[in-house]
C-alpha cells in the first residue's frame, strides 16, 4: 500500500494562512453532540465563533408530501416519526387538527387519558434532553439515570399502545383502545419513585459547580430577540416570556388543571435548563391530577362514520361492519376548510396547518416544528461564544432532527 | 378561540385603506384575512406594531393544483404574545408570477420559513437575504410539494 502523503494534511502554506486569518470548520453531520444529522458550518477566529450556519435536510423524507397521498387516519403513523422523542404530542396535534375540521366532540375520559399520556411523554422527552445535554457537556452518569426513568415511561406507553417510540395511540375521534388493567397502579408507582430521581438530577447536575460554570451566561438571547426569532416553549420561557399554550390557548381541557408556568429571566443556557427542570415537576403534578380524574366512560367520539367501531360491535351489528369496511377501504370525507392547530409540545409550539378539500385525503398538511424554528436562532446565540459552548447551546435548544427535516 | 380581537384589527387596517384587504373569513374559530401580494408587508407591519401580533408563529405555502387560478397561496400565522390571539393572513399567487415580498424585515424567524416555502413549493420571496434551498439538495430539480410533482419524483435521485 502506498504511504499516505502528508503534505496535503499540513502544508506550510496552509499553516501560515491559518495563523492570521479565520478558519472554517464543518461540525457534523456525524457529530455526536449535534443530536442527529445536523451540520454546522462554523467560521472560527481561534476558538471563538465568528459565524455559525446550520445546514439541515439530511433526514428529509418528504413527510408533508406523503400526507397528501394518505388518508387522514393513515397520517397518524407518519407523525410518530417526526419528533421521535415526543410522538404522542405529534399524534395529538395531528388528530386535533382533523377533529377541528370534523368538529368532533371528544369524551372526557379520552381527553384525560390524552393529557395523562402527553405529560408522561413530556417527562420522557425531557429525560432524553437532560441526559444528552449533560453528556454533551461531559457528565456521563446523568445519562444513565435519565434513561432509566425514560425506560419506565416507555414501558407504560408500550403497555397502553403496543409501541415504544411509535405509539400512534391517539386516533381521530378518541383513542386506539382503553388503558390496560393495572395501568393506573403502574403510573402511581412511577410517580412515587420520580421525586427521588429528580433529587438525584438536582444533586448531580444542577448543584454541580462545573455544570453551572459551563452553562451560565452563554447562549444569550433577550426577550425581544426571542420573539423575533419565533422561539417557543422552554427556550422562550428561559428568556422571561410567560407563554405556555396549555394555559394561554388551552386544548384538551388543560385549563382545568392546576400547574405553574416556570419562567426564568437569565436568557442563557442555565435559564433554559432551569425552566425544563421545573417543568418536570409540573408535568408530574398534572399526571397526578389526571389520574385522580380518571373515571370509566367511552373513549371514542360518537361518530360512526369517522371512528372505527369496537370489534365486539362488528360481530353483532351489520351497520358497524359496514362502517368499519368503509372507513378502512375508502376513508371518511372531511368538510372543506383549513385549520391551524397549535399545541405545547415538549420543545415548544407544535402547529399543524391542515387544509381539506372535502375528500378522504388532506390537500395540505404542514407541521410547524418547534425544533426547526428554535434551531434557526442558533447563529444569533452562538456568535461570539467559544466553540465548546456551541455544544452546550445546541443541547439547551433541545432539537430533534427528525422534526426539523421532516 | 375568540376572533373579535383579530377582526377589529383587520377592520381598522382596511378602514385606513380599502385596497389592503381583499376578503375576510371567520371559520372554525380562526380568522383569515386575504390580502393582495403587494400589501402583505404593510399589513403585517401594522398588525405587529399597532395591534400586538408580535410573533410570526408559522409561514407555509400551499399548492391548490395546476388547474386552479390563483394556484398558490401563502399563509402567515401571526400570534400575539400579550393577548394570546391568532390571525391568519393569506396571499394568493398566480402560476405566472409566484412572487411575494419577504417579511424577514419584520421577523427574523421568517428566514427559514420562507426558504422552506421556496424550496418545497417554489414561491419566490423578493428581498430575502439568503433564498436558497433548505431541506432538499441544492441541485434538486423542481419543487416537491407542488401537485404536479410525482410522489416518487421523476427519476430515482442519487447522491453521487
Amino acid at each position: 500500500m502506498e504511504p499516505v502523503s502528508t503534505d496535503v494534511i499540513a502544508s506550510p502554506e496552509m499553516m501560515d494562512e491559518s495563523l492570521d486569518s479565520q478558519m472554517t470548520i464543518s461540525m457534523g453531520p456525524q457529530h455526536p453532540s449535534t443530536h442527529g444529522v445536523l451540520r454546522l458550518e462554523l467560521v472560527l477566529d481561534g476558538e471563538m465563533v465568528v459565524t455559525a450556519k446550520p445546514d439541515i435536510g439530511y433526514l428529509h423524507t418528504g413527510m408533508e408530501k406523503l400526507f397528501e397521498y394518505k388518508k387522514y387516519q393513515q397520517g397518524i403513523v407518519i407523525t410518530d416519526r417526526m419528533d421521535y422523542l415526543n410522538p404522542l404530542g405529534n399524534n395529538l396535534a395531528y388528530v386535533m387538527a382533523a377533529e377541528k375540521l370534523l368538529q368532533l366532540e371528544i369524551p372526557p375520559r379520552a381527553q384525560i387519558i390524552r393529557v395523562l399520556m402527553c405529560e408522561l411523554q413530556r417527562i420522557a422527552s425531557h429525560m432524553v434532553w437532560l441526559g444528552t445535554h449533560a453528556l454533551d457537556i461531559g457528565a456521563m452518569s446523568p445519562f444513565f439515570f435519565c434513561f432509566r426513568q425514560r425506560e419506565k415511561i416507555l414501558n407504560l406507553i408500550e403497555a397502553a399502545s403496543g409501541g415504544r417510540m411509535t405509539p400512534s395511540y391517539f386516533r381521530i375521534g378518541g383513542l386506539m383502545m382503553d388503558l390496560p388493567a393495572g395501568f393506573e397502579r403502574r403510573v402511581k408507582q412511577f410517580l412515587e419513585d420520580f421525586p427521588a430521581a429528580m433529587d438525584t438530577f438536582e444533586t448531580l447536575v444542577s448543584g454541580n459547580t462545573i455544570w453551572q460554570s459551563r452553562t451560565r451566561e452563554i447562549g444569550y438571547i433577550n426577550k425581544e430577540d426571542a420573539i423575533q426569532w419565533g422561539l417557543t416553549g422552554p427556550c422562550l420561557r428561559g428568556s422571561g416570556v410567560e407563554l405556555d399554550l396549555r394555559r394561554h390557548n388551552p386544548y384538551t381541557g388543560y385549563e382545568t388543571y392546576d400547574f405553574e408556568i416556570p419562567v426564568e429571566h437569565g436568557c442563557d443556557v442555565w435559564a433554559r435548563f432551569r425552566v425544563r427542570m421545573r417543568e418536570l415537576y409540573e408535568s408530574a403534578k398534572i399526571v397526578t391530577q389526571a389520574l385522580e380524574r380518571l373515571k370509566p366512560g367511552p373513549i371514542k367520539a360518537d361518530a360512526p362514520k369517522v371512528v372505527l367501531p369496537d370489534r365486539d360491535d362488528m360481530r353483532k351489528h351489520m351497520d358497524s361492519l359496514i362502517h368499519h369496511f368503509l372507513i378502512v377501504a375508502e376513508g371518511f370525507n372531511v368538510p372543506p376548510g383549513e385549520v391551524y392547530m397549535p399545541i405545547e409540545a415538549s420543545k415548544g409550539e407544535l402547529g399543524v396547518y391542515m387544509k381539506s378539500n372535502g375528500g378522504p385525503k388532506p390537500e395540505r398538511v404542514h407541521f410547524r416544528g418547534p425544533s426547526f424554528v428554535n434551531l434557526s436562532a442558533l447563529p444569533d446565540m452562538s456568535e461570539g461564544e467559544m466553540i465548546a459552548d456551541v455544544v452546550a447551546i445546541i443541547g439547551s435548544l433541545d432539537i430533534v432532527l427528525g422534526e426539523i427535516d421532516r | 378561540m375568540n376572533t373579535d380581537f383579530a377582526r377589529q384589527a383587520i377592520e381598522k387596517i382596511s378602514a385606513e385603506n380599502e385596497t389592503r384587504v381583499t376578503s375576510v373569513k371567520d371559520a372554525l374559530g380562526e380568522f383569515t384575512a386575504t390580502v393582495p401580494a403587494n400589501s402583505v408587508v404593510e399589513v403585517c407591519q401594522k398588525l405587529r406594531d399597532e395591534h400586538g401580533f408580535d410573533m410570526l408563529a408559522d409561514l407555509c405555502g400551499s399548492d391548490r393544483g395546476p388547474e386552479e387560478d390563483p394556484r398558490f397561496e401563502v399563509n402567515y400565522h401571526l400570534f400575539s404574545t400579550q393577548h394570546y390571539n391568532r390571525i391568519r393572513i393569506k396571499v394568493e399567487l398566480s402560476e405566472d408570477s409566484p412572487k411575494v415580498d419577504t417579511v424577514t424585515t419584520l421577523w427574523k424567524t421568517a428566514n427559514w420559513h420562507e426558504r422552506e416555502t421556496y424550496d418545497l413549493v417554489g414561491i419566490v420571496f423578493e428581498g430575502h437575504p439568503d433564498l436558497r434551498r433548505i431541506l432538499l439538495p441544492s441541485d434538486f430539480d423542481g419543487h416537491a410539494l407542488r401537485k404536479d410533482y410525482p410522489l416518487r419524483g421523476y427519476e430515482p435521485y442519487s447522491l453521487t
